[in-house]
């Protein structure tokens, strides 16, 4: 807390006691919101014993955890595909012939803006491919576009001074590149690409939409089932902490290495921004 | 290309759906970021950590989950109201969680000797907060909140799938009827692509009347 | 916060890992009556049909693919724990896969939804859709229909204790439900705007709020309806007669003449032969409702 702790003195004794009452009195008012929500979830008998026993068994357990498989298996194909795509357009981007750059800036420009759901129902009704294609596909091509720009805004923040050193060493645009400005850009780009990709794995449950048979899919299956008393609220309270808790890992993946990276004496240099959702025109400076 | 002609009206229809979802959902998400983003920065210990879980939880959380939660699961605790209201509460409460990041990003970004400077004047923590602090952070606030809230605009694609009327909707009602899916879905980009830009160029605008070289 | 994310992780770990030790086997138990013995139908032996490609590629691969419904009671569902399905949809594609050669059990029934039927049928997903698909000309132009195999209608699904609802014309006031943007729901707005009409996008949840007292009706084919009325017939019931007209058919590729003709026979020799009604029997009739009388079938030129 920067400025704030700059904002105000340190707390007399009297400030104490009023932090204090406001401290019990909001503690107060959650505690308040939260028992009212339990009260809600057992008066609408959420927690009856036949709105739970679809969980006992084998089968929908299976059905869950094959919904999981599928929902990291599309989730491991977008982000190969999407590193590998945002490489290639990152490459285009920083070409130095005008045609290449201009054609990449367009690729990456448009399949920023367009949201991500367009272009999977694009793919999936008018080129009429399976879910799972489908999905990959979308993910792919809008990941690899915000990634081609993590790339490319990380390559540009090493400092200038190692790029001019290694042209005038005489090397070659290739090999200033793979040896001196990638290496040194990657380590730092590290947690943006991270953080990239727990986009990536939100956006997998886009594949509900498209009938792919994913985990909120299967979910659904078990909620909507007239048998079991449509047991809705138990199954978001089984399926939220499992994909928070999996986003969460990722997120927190991704600031450990960032941590990391910063003690690091290897990239002390280097800070890179965050990938943002882009804005479509230039920023104006 | 007689798809847009034929059916103006459908199209008009889902573009002012989005239009609505976007700007309702962009209040609310001010409005509850800015709330949150107080909250995290408050003295007291139980408002951060509600600001902290209310972030955490609805930043790792699928939009599409969440509008599962909100949309089919809401009305079974005899909350009904329409579908439209429960998109506008879904989109923003999920984008308040970034809206609140880049608030907070924003306020560190002061550099700590205004605060200091206010603070040795004599100004109280409501004055230097609001004569000082945050018309600062306000000038560089501008671009994350404008690319959230762009990410906002294409987010609420999701919301035709759960029976709001928007423009990504329209290509049900439209390949029912038998036109050609692929101009179909080149204007719906086209309409998604006019938002965005809007948005863009707003915010543009904003940056250069008050941005600050950053 | 890594602590507390690391033991969130432990918790899921462990939630997941006990969950995949300890399941109890079966599904768990459902509602409704449940039918003694489904009908055996026998399988055509040495059947042929070298001129649809449709029914050349299941020979090669030795059985139907057949798209169905998937959350339909007594029509087309799949129980979730074990991933069978059943139905009056699913028992016609069965006597049909029968009647083409191939045994009812190697059939492979996979859930489309209704948006994605054309589709699946033209990039050859499946072989045939057999999922209350209504026969329309605008999708004629798309797929071939085989059939009808039953003759459904708009009809009105309310609570046994309700008495004010006899027919379409009592609605108004009414809460009406239906899933959105369906031919039902424009069929109520446009010719009883007096009801207030309630969307949803599955009709369970429907259901599931005229049980709760959320709405008063819900309305669909009378089909789909019987099946909700048959899982709890003492809470649920269909009022009045059918107030459209929906041919059910089996969709087909488009083109496969073929195979729609061959459809339209097997099913001519099935509702000769009682397999129909035996089928009808052990599922929607469960709901009480007696068998109808098989729609006649609509051969229509090849075009």
């Amino acid at each position: 807390m920067t400025t704030a702790n700059a904002l105000y003195d340190v707390p007399g004794p009297k400030t104490r006691k009023r932090h204090r009452l406001y401290g019990i009195a909001s503690t107060v008012v959650i505690l308040a919101l939260l028992g009212w929500i339990l009260y809600l979830l057992f008066d609408t008998d959420q927690f009856t014993y036949t709105k739970w026993m679809p969980f006992e068994y084998k089968g929908i357990q299976e059905l869950l955890l094959r919904g999981l498989g599928n929902t990291l298996k599309a989730f491991g194909l977008a982000a190969v595909l999407s590193l590998a795509l945002g490489t290639l357009l990152a490459v285009g981007r920083l070409s130095d012939h005008r045609p290449v750059r201009w054609l990449s800036t367009v690729v990456v420009e448009f399949f920023r803006a367009m949201p991500v759901l367009v272009m999977i129902f694009f793919i999936f009704v008018a080129l009429k491919v399976q879910p799972l294609p489908a999905l990959v596909a979308g993910l792919t091509l809008y990941n690899g576009s915000v990634l081609a720009e993590v790339f490319r805004s990380g390559v540009n923040s090493v400092e200038r001074g190692q790029r001019e050193a290694a042209f005038a060493l005489g090397m070659r645009k290739v090999h200033v590149m793979s040896y001196v400005l990638v290496p040194q850009a990657v380590r730092a780009m590290l947690p943006a690409i991270i953080s990239q990709l727990v986009v990536a794995l939100k956006d997998t449950s886009l594949g509900y939409l498209i009938t792919y048979e994913e985990f909120l899919h299967a979910g659904k299956l078990i909620a909507s089932n007239l048998d079991y008393d449509l047991p809705f609220i138990p199954v978001v309270m089984v399926i939220s902490p499992i994909y928070i808790g999996m986003c969460m890992l990722l997120s927190w993946f991704a600031g450990w290495v960032s941590h990391r990276e910063q003690r690091s004496p290897k990239t002390g240099a280097v800070d890179v921004a965050p990938a943002e959702p882009g804005t479509l025109l230039p920023r104006v400076q | 290309m007689n798809v847009l002609t034929d059916n103006f009206s459908t199209f008009g229809d889902g573009f002012l759906g989005t239009v609505e979802l976007t700007v309702y959902a962009s209040v609310l998400a001010l409005v509850l970021g800015f709330l949150m983003a107080s909250f995290r920065v408050a003295p007291v210990g139980s408002l951060r950590v509600f600001g902290t879980v209310w972030v955490t939880v609805l930043r790792n959380t699928p939009l599409t989950l969440l509008f599962f939660a909100v949309l089919l699961g809401l009305p079974r605790f005899g909350l009904v109201l329409p579908f439209k209201v429960f998109a506008v509460l879904a989109l923003g409460c999920y984008t308040s969680a970034f809206i609140c990041e880049a608030l907070r990003a924003g306020i560190n970004t002061v550099p700590r000797g205004q605060g200091e400077a206010a603070r040795s004047l004599g100004m109280s923590f409501g004055q230097s907060l609001g004569l000082v602090v945050l018309p600062q952070a306000f000038r560089s606030v501008i671009p994350p909140v404008g690319s959230t809230l762009i990410a906002l605009a294409k987010n609420s694609a999701i919301a035709g799938a759960f029976s709001v009327t928007e423009l990504l909707g329209t290509y049900r009602t439209l390949s029912e009827l038998g036109y050609n899916i692929v101009w179909t879905f080149v204007w719906i980009a086209v309409g998604y692509l006019i938002i965005t830009l809007a948005i863009s160029a707003l915010f543009n605008a904003l940056e250069r009347k008050w941005g600050v070289a950053r | 916060m890594s602590r507390t994310t690391r033991v969130s992780f432990a918790v899921v770990t462990l939630a997941v890992l006990l969950a995949s030790a300890c399941g109890k086997e079966g599904s768990p138990p459902v509602k409704g009556p449940a039918a003694e013995k489904l009908p055996n139908y026998q399988v055509a032996q040495g059947f042929q049909l070298p001129d649809s490609k449709t029914w050349e590629r299941a020979r090669k691969r030795g059985h139907f693919t057949v798209g169905a419904k998937e959350d339909q009671p007594y029509l087309g569902e799949k129980d979730p724990a074990t991933g069978t399905y059943s139905g009056f949809d699913i028992e016609i594609a069965k006597m049909m896969s029968a009647s083409l050669g191939f045994a009812p059990k190697t059939v492979r029934f996979r859930t489309i939804a209704s948006a994605n039927r054309e589709t699946a049928l033209q990039n050859g997903q499946i072989d045939y859709y057999v999922g209350t698909y209504t026969i329309n000309d605008m999708r004629k132009k798309l797929v071939g229909f085989a059939g009808p195999y039953y003759m459904a209608g708009q009809s009105l699904l309310v609570r046994t204790d309700e008495n004010d609802i006899h027919g379409p014309q009592d609605l108004a006031g009414k809460r009406v439900c239906s899933a959105a943007g369906s031919t039902p729901y424009q069929r109520i707005k446009d010719d009883y705007p007096k009801a207030q009409l309630v969307a949803y996008d599955t009709y369970s949840v429907c259901v599931d709020n005229l049980l709760t007292y959320q709405v008063d009706a819900v309305t669909t084919d009378d089909a789909i309806l019987i099946g909700y009325a048959a899982k709890v017939p003492d809470q649920l019931k269909v009022v009045g007669k059918p107030f459209s007209e929906e041919p059910y058919g089996i969709g087909v590729p488009h083109g496969d003449n073929a195979l729609r003709f061959a459809l339209d026979d097997a099913l001519e020799a099935r509702e000769k032969n009682g397999d129909w009604k035996k089928a009808y029997e052990a599922t929607l009739g469960l709901s009480g409702v007696p068998a109808p009388t098989p729609p006649a079938i609509d051969r229509y030129p090849a075009s």
